[in-house]
């Protein structure tokens, strides 16, 4: 078809029209996730952020104190710690961190343990997808009845455990776990890492699995033995992954609810040990006397450290990213 | 080193390193087989030993269970399912309907709708559940499904995942074909885009219902309600007082609760595993 100028000329403007047009729809489009988001979490969020920085108490059948202006009040009860608010705050955020870090140390190395055998071309675990499917069980399962699984697992006197140890002989009389504040931590940091060393291990087989094969077969026949392998080729490799699964791993403790909270026996001495941050917002503001200015205050620091991770992982994984494309 | 030597002490790492999975799949399976046979003996027996087959007081204990007005469990079943299956729908719908816009249609603030999703994406909904609340008391939305449901239509996870997916898979030629035809743009996204983007539904669609239906922070800030409570809140029922000397029902109680995600597990997981390792792969 042969055409003139003109045409072409009037096709181009009709082109650049048709865009023009319906760049209108991409907001059109991008509007319910906007609009929603402001309303349920934006707004939220700045009312929090607005908060912690007053008195606002609303007690049990009373009349509502605040909001009142009390600028960094909230926070300076947190950290000077001589009150029962201060102490319980920062004591959560340690029994948060301390739980995720005894729980994240060996799942890690579990999970690339069994991520370095799993993807062993050598080895060949022809097993490996069933293994997957049996240690990812634990994670879909709902927390909260796992939790009180194994609330009721630990109970004392004669709960399973103390009759297995017994029979076992690794204990002489029973022993209550839940009584204890280090072994309840123990608990608690055990079903964390029960639940979720499935779930990092096929994380990790799944980002091996993304190396490029020449590199290993190159290594196997320079002589190269599957330790040394493991060590100079695959971790420097996947480190993007691991520092996912590292930063990811945080953000989730640091917002542990359900185990600790149902792992808590009323009265228990064990409670002060295992009260994580969220554990601690929701008592401040589910229950009898709403205390929401101290309750935001923790959640701007929740937010503070959270958001510090993520930019930290976004940061360190671009600079990745720009290596990668250089080569 | 030789090649029969070689093989062999392969094999031998390969019994060891059988054994040992094989270890921990019945560390992930056993405390659930505890809780299976515990469901079905009696209080007595359970404080005196521990077993590995199942006895005869099932039904005995399902009867104390269910006799209990405060367990209420099919309507906590039926409350957890319409809180997950709803919020499921709008997160997948309108995910799916942000990813389109974001990837067909050029905009001023394109790049910055994009970089404001990736931003949030990490944020938990603890931090402003404060704000949440008040806010909430404010309109006098509490003790509902309201808050539970509708924010899922804002779902930064899953606009990331589906804008990444339809990148790929929605041929940008076929659109441009349909516009050609007069088609509007809405119906474009309903008659091409979605079902294109139908696997990758699927996909988060278990794990965000799975999400949903674990989740008891949420719904134990918000609700108030017995008869609205959700199946993890009715786990905590079953810690109190009430059950305290009947531990054959308090197993069975939780082998209750469990069993939703035990079945949804058994028929999905080759479908759950392959999408963890996709979401993972990406970095």
């Amino acid at each position: 078809m042969i055409e003139t100028n003109a045409e072409n000329i009037k096709r181009e403007v009709k082109r650049k029209k048709n865009k023009i047009n319906y760049s209108k729809y991409g907001y059109y489009f991008i509007l319910p996730f906007f609009i929603t988001y402001a309303i349920f979490q934006l707004y939220p969020l700045l009312y929090t952020i607005f908060l912690s920085f007053n008195k606002y108490i609303k007690p049990a059948g009373g009349a509502a104190i605040g909001p009142k202006f009390v600028g960094l009040g909230n926070f300076v009860d947190i950290f000077t710690n001589n009150r029962a608010f201060g102490e319980f705050t920062l004591g959560a955020f340690e029994n948060t961190v301390f739980i995720w870090i005894i729980n994240f140390i060996p799942q890690i190395l579990i999970s690339l343990l069994l991520a370095a055998w799993f993807t062993d071309k050598r080895l060949n675990i022809r097993a490996q997808g069933t293994y997957k499917m049996l240690i990812y069980l634990p994670n879909i399962m709902t927390a909260a009845s796992v939790s009180l699984l194994f609330y009721t697992l630990f109970s004392f006197p004669q709960g399973p455990i103390n009759i297995l140890l017994q029979k076992v002989g690794l204990l002489d009389k029973p022993f209550d776990f839940l009584n204890d504040g280090m072994s309840t931590r123990l608990i608690v940091a055990f079903i964390n890492f029960w639940m979720w060393y499935g779930n990092t291990t096929i994380i990790l087989v799944a980002g091996i699995l993304g190396i490029d094969p020449e590199l290993f077969e190159v290594a196997e026949i320079d002589g190269a033995t599957s330790g040394q392998i493991f060590r100079k080729i695959t971790l420097p490799l996947i480190q993007p992954i691991l520092l996912y699964v590292l930063v990811t791993s945080l953000i989730g403790g640091m917002q542990m609810y359900d185990v600790p909270k149902l792992m808590t026996r009323a009265g228990s001495p064990a409670t002060n040990a295992i009260r994580t941050v969220t554990m601690y917002i929701q008592e401040l503001v589910g229950t009898g006397s709403k205390d929401y200015g101290h309750a935001a205050a923790i959640s701007v620091l929740l937010f503070i450290v959270t958001a510090a991770l993520s930019l930290t992982l976004f940061w360190l994984m671009r600079e990745k990213d720009t290596e990668g494309q250089k080569k | 080193m030789n090649e029969r030597s070689y093989s062999r002490s392969l094999k031998i790492s390969r019994f060891w390193i059988n054994f040992i999975c094989v270890l921990l799949c019945i560390l992930s399976i056993i405390p659930f087989w505890i809780m299976f046979v515990n469901a079905t003996r009696d209080s007595a027996s359970i404080q005196q030993s521990i077993s590995l087959l199942p006895s005869k007081y099932f039904f005995q204990n399902a009867k104390t269970l269910l006799d209990r007005s405060s367990f209420n469990l099919p309507r906590g079943l039926w409350n957890s399912f319409c809180i997950a299956a709803s919020s499921t729908a709008f997160a997948i719908y309108f995910s799916c309907l942000a990813a389109f816009g974001l990837i067909m249609y050029d905009f001023k603030l394109k790049k910055a709708a994009f970089t404001f999703i990736l931003a949030v994406l990490m944020i938990p909904a603890q931090v402003s559940v404060v704000g949440f609340i008040a806010f909430l008391m404010q309109i006098n939305l509490m003790d509902s499904y309201v808050p539970l449901i509708i924010p899922s239509i804002a779902s930064p996870a899953v606009v990331f995942f589906m804008h990444q997916y339809m990148k790929v898979a929605l041929p940008i030629d076929l659109v441009q074909a349909a516009r050609i035809e007069g088609c509007g743009e809405f119906r474009i996204f309903n008659s091409i885009a979605i079902p294109i983007m139908v696997p990758a539904m699927a996909t988060q669609a278990i794990f965000s219902f799975v999400f949903s239906w674990n989740n008891l922070f949420m719904p134990t800030m918000i609700i108030n309600s017995q008869e609205k409570f959700t199946v993890p809140m009715m786990v905590q029922i079953l810690k109190s007082d009430r059950y305290r000397t009947d531990f054959g029902t308090v197993y069975l109680g939780i082998t209750l609760t469990i069993l939703p995600m035990l079945i949804v597990y058994a028929f999905l997981s080759k479908y759950i595993i392959q999408g963890i390792a996709l979401g993972g792969v990406k970095y």
